[in-house]
C-alpha cells in the first residue's frame, strides 16, 4: 500500500516518444467519486505490479457523454464524443481499458460511428488476459474460502454479453462463487443506469437498489462483487439500508484481485 | 347435382381472404408511417434470428411452463393447418377427404397426429386460461390489462378451444358414419381417429341422416370459424402469430447497449466544431428540407421497425415483469409502451382513413396523451425488457426516442438531470468537479 502509484499520462508518454500498450480510461466516477477512486487505485496497483505499460489522459479526459445520451441529450453526448475522439485520435490510441461499463459501452459501441475506432475492453477482461498470458498470478489470500456473489452490470452483461470474465477472476481466488436467483442475462439492474444515478427515483414502493441487494443477500454472501462503480455505490447503499455493513462488503473485482495479492 | 354448397363456400373463402387482405394492407400502410431505418444488412444473421426465435421459439422456453405449452399450441396451429388445405379443396369441389386415397397410410398418420395435437392444444389453452383467470399470475392481472386487452386474451383462448372441439366433433361424426355397417353415403373409410373415436359413441342411436347433417354443420362452423379468427387478428394482440416472423427478421442486430447516434445531430455538432464554418452563413437552400425534429413525440416520429414492434406485441408482459422500475412500483411498464404505441397508431390510421388519406391533426400525441413523462423517466435503460421479449421487441428504443424529444425539443428533463448535464457541459463530468482535478486521485491516500 505504501509504495506510490505510477500513473503516466498520454502527454508524458508522447513527450518521451512512447506509445503505451493500453490507455486506461478512468471515467468520471473513477476520477472523482471517493468510493470509485479506490477501485481506480486498486486497478493501477495491479497494472504497476504486472509492469503493464499504460497511460491515462488525466486532465484531458472528459465524460464520455453516456449519462447525457441516456437522458436524451444527444447534442451534449455527441459534443463530448467528438471532443474525446479528437483527443484519443491525436494520441493514436488503439486499445482502451476502463473499469466503468458505461464508459466501456459508449467507447466501444457508440464512438466508432463518430470516428473513434478503438479496441475497448472492460478491466475484468483485461485482468483475465493478464492471467491467461501468465503476466499475473492470483491466489485467494484473505478471500480464500469466502462466499462471493457477482452482480452483473447491465452495460457489461446484457448490453455487451460479457458474463464470464468477471466470474473467471472471482473463481481464481479460491472462493465459493454463488449465483443470485437472477443473474447473467436475467440479472436485475442496480437502479443507476439510464442517468437514474443523477436523479431521484419516480414514486414507487421500493428502491431498485434495495430490491437488488435483497437478491444478493439471499445468497448469504460474505462479499458482493461488482464490476461497475455505479453498481458499487447502489449496492453499498442497499447494504446500509439493510444494516448489513458489518457482515457484507461490496467490492470491485479489481479490489478483490489487488487485495488478495496484498497490493 | 347442386353446386350451391360449392359456390357458397367459394364466396365465404373469397370474403374471408378479401377482408383479411384489406386488413394486412392497412397494417402495412400504418407501419410505413414510421421514418425509415435500414434493416437490410446481414440477411444471414436475420434469417437465422427468424428461424431460431420465431420459428424455433428459442426465447419462449426461458420460462419453461409457458414456453412448452406455447410450443404445443404453436405446433398445433401450424400442423393442423395442413388439414385446411384438404378442407378447402373438399369445399370447392364437393369432394370428401380428397387426399385419403392418394396418401394411404400417411393420411392415417396425419389425421391421427392432428387429433393428438388438437387434444394437446385444448389442454394447453385450458392451462393458459387458468393462469390468466384463476391462478391470476401477476403479469396477467396487471393494470395494463383491463378492458379489451383482458377480454382479447380470453377471446383468443375461447376461439382456439371451440375450433379444436369442432375439428374433433367433425372427425367423430365422420368416424361414426364411416363405421355404419354397409357404409353410408360418401363417408368412405379414411383416416385414423385416436381421439374422436372415443367421442363418436355420442352419436349412437342417432339416425345417419342427422349425424350426416351434424357433420356438415361441424365442418362449416370449423372452416367459417377459422376465417373469422383470421379476420379477428387485425383487432387483436394475436397478430403476433404472423408478425413475429418479420419482427424477428428486422430486429436490431447490434449490441443491446449500443443506442443509435442521431444523424441530424451529428451534422449540427460537426458544424459547431468546424473552425472554418462561417457562423453567419445562411442555411443552405434545400427545397425538401423541413426542420428536423429531434426525438419522438408521436408515432410518425418513430421508425417503422418500432411500429412493427407495436403491432407484433402480444402483451405477454414478460418485459414488464422483468423491468426493475415496474417491480419497484413505478408507473413504467414496457408492455404499456408497446400497447400505447399500437393504440395511437391505430387511431392515427383511422384518422387517415376518415380524411381521404391525409392525417388531420387531432391535438393528441403519443407523448402525454398515452405515455407520460413520469413513465419515461423511470427507465434505467437496463435492457431487461429487450432481452426478455420472446420476439425481440425493443420498448427501450421508444422510451429513448421520447426522452430525446422531451430534452432536446422541450427542455423538459427533471431538474436534477439538467444539473448533471450542465456539469458535463461546463466541466466534463456529471458532478461539479473541475476537469483540472481529474488526476488528483493519483496523489491521494
Amino acid at each position: 500500500m505504501s509504495e506510490s502509484l505510477v500513473v503516466p499520462t498520454m502527454a508524458e508518454m508522447l513527450a518521451e516518444g512512447k506509445q503505451p500498450e493500453v490507455l486506461f480510461w478512468v471515467g468520471c466516477a473513477g476520477s472523482f467519486d471517493d468510493r470509485a477512486k479506490k477501485i481506480t487505485k486498486a486497478f493501477v496497483r495491479i497494472l504497476n505490479r504486472t509492469n503493464v505499460s499504460f497511460a491515462v489522459l488525466g486532465t484531458e479526459e472528459s465524460c464520455t457523454g453516456d449519462p447525457a445520451k441516456r437522458a436524451g441529450n444527444e447534442f451534449l453526448f455527441q459534443m463530448q464524443a467528438m471532443m474525446n475522439i479528437e483527443v484519443l485520435n491525436a494520441y493514436e490510441a488503439k486499445k482502451i481499458v476502463t473499469a466503468c461499463p458505461h464508459c466501456f459501452n459508449t467507447l466501444k459501441n457508440e464512438y466508432p460511428e463518430l470516428g473513434g475506432n478503438y479496441e475497448v475492453i472492460h478491466h475484468t477482461e483485461f485482468l483475465k488476459s493478464l492471467i491467461d498470458d501468465g503476466r499475473l498470478t492470483v491466489e485467494g489470500g484473505q478471500f480464500k474460502g469466502k462466499k462471493i456473489t457477482f452482480h452483473d452490470p447491465c452495460y457489461l452483461g446484457r448490453a455487451n454479453k460479457v458474463y464470464e470474465a468477471p466470474r473467471d477472476l472471482i473463481q481464481k481466488l479460491d472462493v465459493e462463487l454463488v449465483e443470485m436467483k437472477r443473474s447473467k442475462a436475467n440479472g436485475l439492474c442496480c437502479g443507476a443506469g439510464g442517468a437514474q444515478m443523477f436523479k431521484d427515483a419516480e414514486p414507487g414502493n421500493k428502491e431498485v437498489n434495495v430490491l437488488r441487494t435483497e437478491d444478493a443477500l439471499e445468497t448469504q454472501p460474505d462479499i458482493i462483487a461488482a464490476g461497475c462503480p455505479f453498481c458499487n455505490t447502489m449496492l453499498t447503499d442497499g447494504i446500509k439500508n439493510k444494516e448489513k455493513e458489518g457482515q457484507v462488503k461490496v467490492l470491485d473485482i479489481a479490489e478483490l484481485i489487488a487485495n488478495a495479492q496484498d497490493l | 347435382m347442386s353446386y350451391l354448397d360449392n359456390i357458397l363456400f367459394a364466396v365465404l373463402l373469397i370474403a374471408g381472404f378479401g377482408f383479411f387482405a384489406a386488413s394486412v394492407k392497412k397494417i402495412i400502410r400504418n407501419i410505413n408511417l414510421g421514418v425509415d431505418v435500414d434493416r437490410k444488412d446481414n440477411p444471414k444473421a436475420r434469417w437465422k434470428n427468424m428461424a431460431l426465435i420465431a420459428l424455433g421459439q428459442s426465447k419462449m422456453v426461458r420460462r419453461p411452463v409457458a414456453g412448452i405449452l406455447h410450443i404445443i399450441v404453436y405446433a398445433g396451429f401450424i400442423i393442423i393447418n395442413i388439414e385446411l388445405l384438404e378442407i378447402i379443396i373438399d369445399g370447392l369441389f364437393g369432394t370428401h377427404r380428397i387426399f385419403a386415397p392418394y396418401l394411404g397410410v400417411v393420411y392415417d398418420v396425419l389425421i391421427a397426429s392432428f387429433e393428438i395435437l388438437a387434444i394437446l392444444v385444448i389442454f394447453s389453452v385450458t392451462v393458459f386460461w387458468l393462469r390468466r383467470n384463476f391462478i391470476r399470475l401477476k403479469r396477467f392481472i396487471h393494470s395494463d390489462l383491463t378492458g379489451f386487452p383482458k377480454s382479447d386474451a380470453n377471446y383468443i383462448l375461447y376461439f382456439e378451444t371451440v375450433l379444436m372441439i369442432l375439428f374433433l366433433l367433425m372427425n367423430a361424426s365422420d368416424y361414426h358414419l364411416q363405421n355404419v355397417p354397409g357404409g353410408y353415403s360418401h363417408f368412405h373409410k379414411a383416416g385414423s381417429y385416436p381421439i374422436s373415436q372415443f367421442i363418436a359413441p355420442i352419436f349412437n342411436g342417432t339416425s345417419n341422416e342427422v349425424v350426416g347433417l351434424l357433420f356438415e354443420i361441424f365442418w362449416w362452423l370449423h372452416i367459417a370459424g377459422i376465417l373469422v379468427f383470421m379476420n379477428y387478428l387485425y383487432f387483436s394482440k394475436h397478430l403476433h402469430i404472423l408478425l413475429a416472423f418479420p419482427n424477428t427478421y428486422f430486429a436490431n442486430l447490434k449490441p443491446e447497449g449500443q443506442f443509435d447516434n442521431l444523424a441530424s445531430v451529428t451534422k449540427e455538432v460537426k458544424l459547431m466544431m468546424d473552425p472554418n464554418a462561417d457562423p453567419f452563413a445562411a442555411a443552405p437552400a434545400d427545397e425538401n428540407a423541413h426542420p428536423a425534429k429531434f426525438g419522438a413525440s408521436d408515432v410518425q416520429d418513430l421508425n417503422w421497425v418500432q411500429l412493427l414492434n407495436a403491432y407484433t406485441c402480444t402483451e405477454c408482459g414478460r418485459c414488464t415483469s422483468s423491468c426493475p422500475a415496474n417491480q419497484t412500483g413505478k408507473k413504467l411498464s414496457p408492455r404499456k409502451i408497446m400497447m400505447d404505441t399500437r393504440d395511437r397508431l391505430t387511431e392515427v390510421g383511422k384518422n387517415i382513413d376518415a380524411n381521404k388519406g391525409v392525417f388531420v391533426p387531432d391535438n393528441k400525441t403519443l407523448l402525454n396523451d398515452y405515455i407520460t413523462p413520469e413513465e419515461l423517466w423511470a427507465c434505467t435503460s437496463c435492457n431487461a425488457c429487450v432481452e426478455e421479449c420472446p420476439v425481440n421487441i425493443s420498448p427501450l428504443s421508444i422510451i429513448m426516442d421520447m426522452r430525446r424529444y422531451l430534452v432536446m425539443e422541450q427542455s423538459a428533463a427533471p431538474m436534477s438531470l439538467n444539473a448533471m448535464m450542465t456539469n458535463i457541459e461546463n466541466n466534463g463530468a456529471p458532478w461539479q468537479y473541475s476537469q483540472q482535478d481529474r488526476l488528483n486521485w493519483k496523489n491521494e491516500n
